[in-house]
Formats: structure tokens, C-alpha cells, sequence
């Protein structure tokens, strides 16, 4: 049955290039970085389940420290121009657009039919079908565009590159949201909360949970952070246990919530602050300015969402 | 109870607010949260190293990079660029509107770095936008011109994140599967993607009616110039500007994702 430790082969496999390939760069003057980071990545997906938890946290401190110490910079393996990329993709047309829609429509695809086929894990039929969405769409690639035998590896690390530790961040905050839990982070805040809101008040607990991912997501800057901690905190034992709200919906339209947040703070720099910085603007917080009046009725429109479908 | 635990979140709150690396600012704040909590060194480090290990699937999103990357090699952002360039709208609010239905439907399936900030927006949307207000309004202020590219930008914003969770293999989706799955409730990622097709919908009327009200100012005579909602400085918080550098090409998601600095 195939699930996720095939997958991870294949992740691990992957992050094992990036890393040769990155330790070979001469154009990246932190090359060994950035080779070192990509290699505990690799690490991680082949052995993390064989070298413990301490193991896994040793892991961790090594990836924090060569990110922390700045010692990751960006390789420029060899691509096409500009001018050559335009007239491949005049000479190609939407064709383009081809592969890039396998992968969705295989992961779709699988998710809805192959459930039940007895040859996939169940529980990972979405990750599974992404990874062969993967496959196929490097098979057609290289049949169609005949591209350097290297090239989908160097292209990945490129792309990879310009995310750099980035890529961890969101592992990083799950693992933070495990600690907080451990710690009781959720039950001091649904405490809180618990004291905040009236009892028996569903409106009200609806309220706090969404407003609550919103304002934390501000403070955190992005919705990951917040989103272990509200639904540890309120989501789970007051809305989906206490009230019997549907799972799916609370945590799905919670976490939308948390990103109207997302649009209303400068700490989300990457969406709000570059922005302002890549246009010129003069006022750099110009972009979430322009947010405000989507975010306020749209936190209100998720608010209302939530509490009339997910307690029917 | 103990309030002391809440330390964590005054580290990651400082640390973000001081630009620190964020992976050494959560480290440091689980550290501390974990030690506050009387727990011991090994025992928060094993705790964390294990919950990093039993959340990689989020980071397997990557594995598509290779696929998208090839895709670039070969042109594939200056396809989407034509594309979006082909959808020529006679108005800011009607071109908007057009590019924010075409990112919250390409997100939906999964492409979401085909268009961004630094691939469409700055090169081809926010000109764009500015053209067609300047055809509407001859006399556009810098004001008026300035608020028009935020606008656009923030339309990118709005149709990634409103669109992104309709894809089923998002890791945001998958973060929600892990936190339930911590908590002994168990989904398949299309049974919580659906459901954030409402909020789409909703994030799409909402701000496809304001780029509407953007349009008949831009055309009503008194134009942009002196509206109220627009403060004259000193309003929000002041951060400090980035250093003008290419955003991520692949942000995966409302979590923070770049390069070094711009966090």
C-alpha cells in the first residue's frame, strides 16, 4: 500500500538534490548553507522517524541555526533568458498551462476515485495523488520539452532557493502550537475566553473563535500560528464539542477568518509590506490600508458563515 | 492557572516586531513557553522535535517545484502574463475585478505562484489598473494614482488567500487535517477545502462591489482628490520599509514566507 513513507522517499530524494546540487554552486557564496539546510531537510523526510524525537529536535536546532545565523543564501543555477522564454511561450501557446494542470487534476482526481482502490492509504489518497500528479507531469515535460536531464532539479532549487528557510516556517508553528498545548497555552487563552464569553451563548462563542483567529493572526502576522491555538482554545471544546458544530466548517471558515487578519496587518510582510516596497508606494502600509475595507465585512460574512452552517 | 505560558506569545510578537529570524523566534518561544510550564529541556526539545517530524507533510507541498519551475524555464509566467494582458477591461475596477476572478480560480487549483506580487502584479496588473484610472480620470493626483496600485496589489492578496483553500493539497488544509488529527478527529482535505467555498464566493462579492465604487470615483468629475477615507498620513503603525527585494516566487500560503529580512 502505498502512503506516506513512499512519499517522503520521494521528498527526501528531492531535498537530497537540492543539496548536492547547492554544495556544488559556485555562484551562491553560501553555498555549504544552504547545502547543510537542505541536507537536514532530506534527513528529516528518509530517517525522521528512525532517530527519535530528541533526534528530531537536535534537527530542528540545526535548521534554526543556520537560518538564524543568516548562513543560507540564494544559488542561480543556469536557465533561459527572458527573451527566450517569450518566444517559447509564443511558440507554445496555453499548451503551457498543460502540465501545470495535471498535478491539481491528477491530485483531484485521485482524491475523489481512488479512496477506496485498497492500493493507497486511505487517509493519504490527496498527498499520494499529488505526488503522482508530480510524476506524470515530469514524465510529460520532459517527452514534450526535452529539457537538460538536471533541469527540473536546478529549476526546483532555484524556486527553492528564493523560498530558503521560509519553506520550515509553517512545520516550525505546528511544532509551536504542539508545544503550547503541552504547555496549556490553549487553556489559559479558552480560559480566557471561556470568561469572555456568556454561557450558552452560541453567537457569542462564534464570535470569539473568529474574531479571536483574526486578531491573532494580526498579532502572529500570519494565520498558522494562530490557528493551533483558537481551535485548541475555543474551536474544539466549545464549538465542535460543547455546541456539536461540524468540524469541517468550523475549522475551514476559522481559518478564513484568520486571514482577514492576515490582510489587516503588517506583520504578514510578505504580502503586505513587499508589496508596497515592489510598487513604489510611499506609504507602506498603503496595501493593507486598501485591505481594511475587504477585510472588516468579509470577517463579518465569515462570522455569520459560520454560525449558520456549521450548526444545522 | 498558569498566565505565565502566554510568554511565548509576547516572544513571537517581539521577535516579529523586531525582525528577527522567525524560525529562531519560535524556537525561542517554544523553548521558553515549554520551560515556563515546568517541563524540562529534553522533554520541551523532544516534544517539539516530534511534532516537527509528525507535521512534514505540510512541508511535501515542495515537491511540486520542479514541475513548476521546468514549466518557467519554458515560459510559463509570460503565457499567464499574456493571458491576464488578453483580459484588456475598459475600466481599473472592471480589469481588477477580471484579475481577481483569474487568481482565486488559478489558486483554487493549485497554481498559485503562477501569478503573485512580483510575477504579475508590479509588471503588468498595477500598470494597468494605472492606465485605465488615468483614462477615467485625466487630472489623477499622486494621491489618487498611489491608491490605485494599492488597490491592485491588494487584489492579489485577496484573490490568493480566498481562492488557495478551495485546492485540496494547500498547507493551510493540511495544517487543519494535523490539528484535528492531534485532537482525534479525522477529515480528508476535500471535506474541509469545500468549505471554504463560501468565504470565496463572499471575498469575491465584496471586493469585486468596492473596485465598482473605486470605477465611479475614478469617473464622477471630483475624481479622487481629498476623499475621506484616505488619512493623511500618520494612521496604523509605521514598520520600516523593506529593502526593495523579489518577494518569494513560491509564497504558499498567508503564512509569512520570504527571504530573510522582509519578516
Amino acid at each position: 500500500m502505498i502512503g506516506l513513507p513512499q512519499l517522503y522517499l520521494l521528498a527526501g530524494a528531492m531535498f537530497a538534490a537540492f543539496a548536492v546540487l547547492s554544495a556544488l554552486d559556485r555562484t551562491n557564496r553560501k553555498r555549504f548553507g544552504n547545502a547543510a539546510f537542505w541536507a537536514l531537510i532530506a534527513l528529516s523526510f528518509f530517517a525522521g522517524d528512525r532517530i527519535g524525537d530528541l533526534g528530531n529536535g537536535i534537527l530542528v536546532l540545526g535548521l534554526v541555526g543556520l537560518a538564524g545565523f543568516g548562513l543560507l543564501g540564494r544559488g542561480d543555477p543556469p536557465t533561459t533568458s527572458e527573451a527566450e522564454r517569450a518566444a517559447s511561450s509564443e511558440r507554445r501557446g496555453n499548451r503551457l498551462f498543460l502540465p501545470a494542470l495535471i498535478v491539481p487534476v491528477t491530485a483531484l482526481v485521485g482524491s475523489l476515485f481512488l479512496k477506496d482502490s485498497g492500493w493507497i492509504d486511505p487517509k493519504q489518497v490527496t498527498l499520494v495523488s499529488l505526488g503522482a500528479g508530480v510524476l506524470i507531469a515530469l514524465t510529460v515535460c520532459y517527452l514534450w520539452l526535452r529539457p537538460p536531464p538536471l533541469a527540473p532539479v536546478e529549476e526546483g532549487r532555484r524556486l527553492m532557493d528564493s523560498v530558503g528557510w521560509a519553506a520550515v516556517l509553517p512545520q516550525m508553528l505546528a511544532a509551536l502550537g504542539a508545544v503550547f498545548a503541552l504547555a496549556g497555552v490553549g487553556e489559559v487563552v479558552g480560559g480566557i475566553a471561556g470568561q469572555a464569553i456568556p454561557e450558552g451563548s452560541l453567537f457569542a462563542a462564534v464570535a470569539a473563535y473568529a474574531l479571536g483567529m483574526a486578531l491573532f493572526t494580526m498579532i502572529m502576522g500570519n494565520a498558522f500560528a494562530a490557528f493551533p491555538v483558537m481551535t485548541a482554545a475555543i474551536g474544539i471544546p466549545i464549538l465542535i464539542h460543547r455546541f456539536g458544530g461540524d468540524p469541517a466548517i468550523v475549522c475551514a471558515i476559522g481559518m478564513l477568518s484568520g486571514f482577514c487578519g492576515t490582510l489587516l496587518t503588517p506583520m504578514a510582510a510578505n504580502f503586505n509590506i513587499v508589496p508596497a516596497a515592489l510598487l513604489d508606494l510611499k506609504d507602506k502600509n498603503a496595501v493593507v490600508k486598501a485591505q481594511v475595507g475587504t477585510a472588516i465585512p468579509l470577517l463579518a460574512c465569515n462570522l455569520l458563515l459560520l454560525y449558520f452552517l456549521a450548526f444545522r | 492557572m498558569n498566565y505565565l505560558v502566554l510568554i511565548g506569545i509576547l516572544i513571537v510578537v517581539a521577535g516579529f516586531a523586531l525582525r528577527l529570524n522567525p524560525l529562531l523566534v519560535v524556537a525561542v518561544s517554544a523553548l521558553a513557553t515549554g520551560l515556563i510550564a515546568g517541563k524540562g529541556f529534553v522533554e520541551v526539545l523532544s516534544a517539539f522535535g516530534k511534532a516537527f517530524n509528525d507535521n512534514r507533510f505540510v512541508t511535501f507541498i515542495y515537491i511540486l517545484l520542479p514541475v513548476i519551475g521546468l514549466l518557467e524555464r519554458y515560459g510559463l509566467q509570460q503565457r499567464a502574463r499574456t493571458m491576464v494582458g488578453n483580459m484588456r477591461g475598459a475600466t481599473t475596477g472592471r480589469l481588477l475585478i477580471g484579475y481577481l476572478l483569474f487568481r482565486q480560480i488559478s489558486a483554487s487549483l493549485g497554481l498559485i505562484s503562477v501569478a503573485g506580487q512580483a510575477q504579475t502584479v508590479r509588471p503588468l496588473v498595477a500598470p494597468m489598473a494605472e492606465a485605465a484610472a488615468e483614462r477615467q480620470d485625466p487630472a489623477l493626483t499622486e494621491e489618487g494614482r498611489e491608491k490605485v496600485k494599492a488597490v491592485a496589489a491588494a487584489t492579489d492578496n485577496v484573490g490568493l488567500f480566498f481562492g488557495e483553500d478551495i485546492f485540496i493539497a494547500i498547507g493551510s488544509i493540511l495544517l487543519m487535517v494535523g490539528v484535528l488529527e492531534q485532537n482525534g478527529i479525522h477529515l480528508a482535505p476535500l471535506q474541509l477545502s469545500v468549505w471554504a467555498i463560501p468565504s470565496a464566493i463572499a471575498a469575491f462579492l465584496i471586493h469585486g462591489a468596492r473596485l465598482l465604487l473605486l470605477d465611479r470615483r475614478l469617473s464622477s468629475p471630483r475624481g479622487t482628490s481629498g476623499e475621506g477615507d484616505h488619512p493623511k498620513g500618520g494612521g496604523g503603525v509605521s514598520v520600516a520599509a523593506s529593502p526593495v527585494t523579489p518577494p518569494p516566487r513560491f509564497a504558499g500560503s498567508p503564512s509569512p514566507s520570504g527571504d530573510g529580512e522582509d519578516l
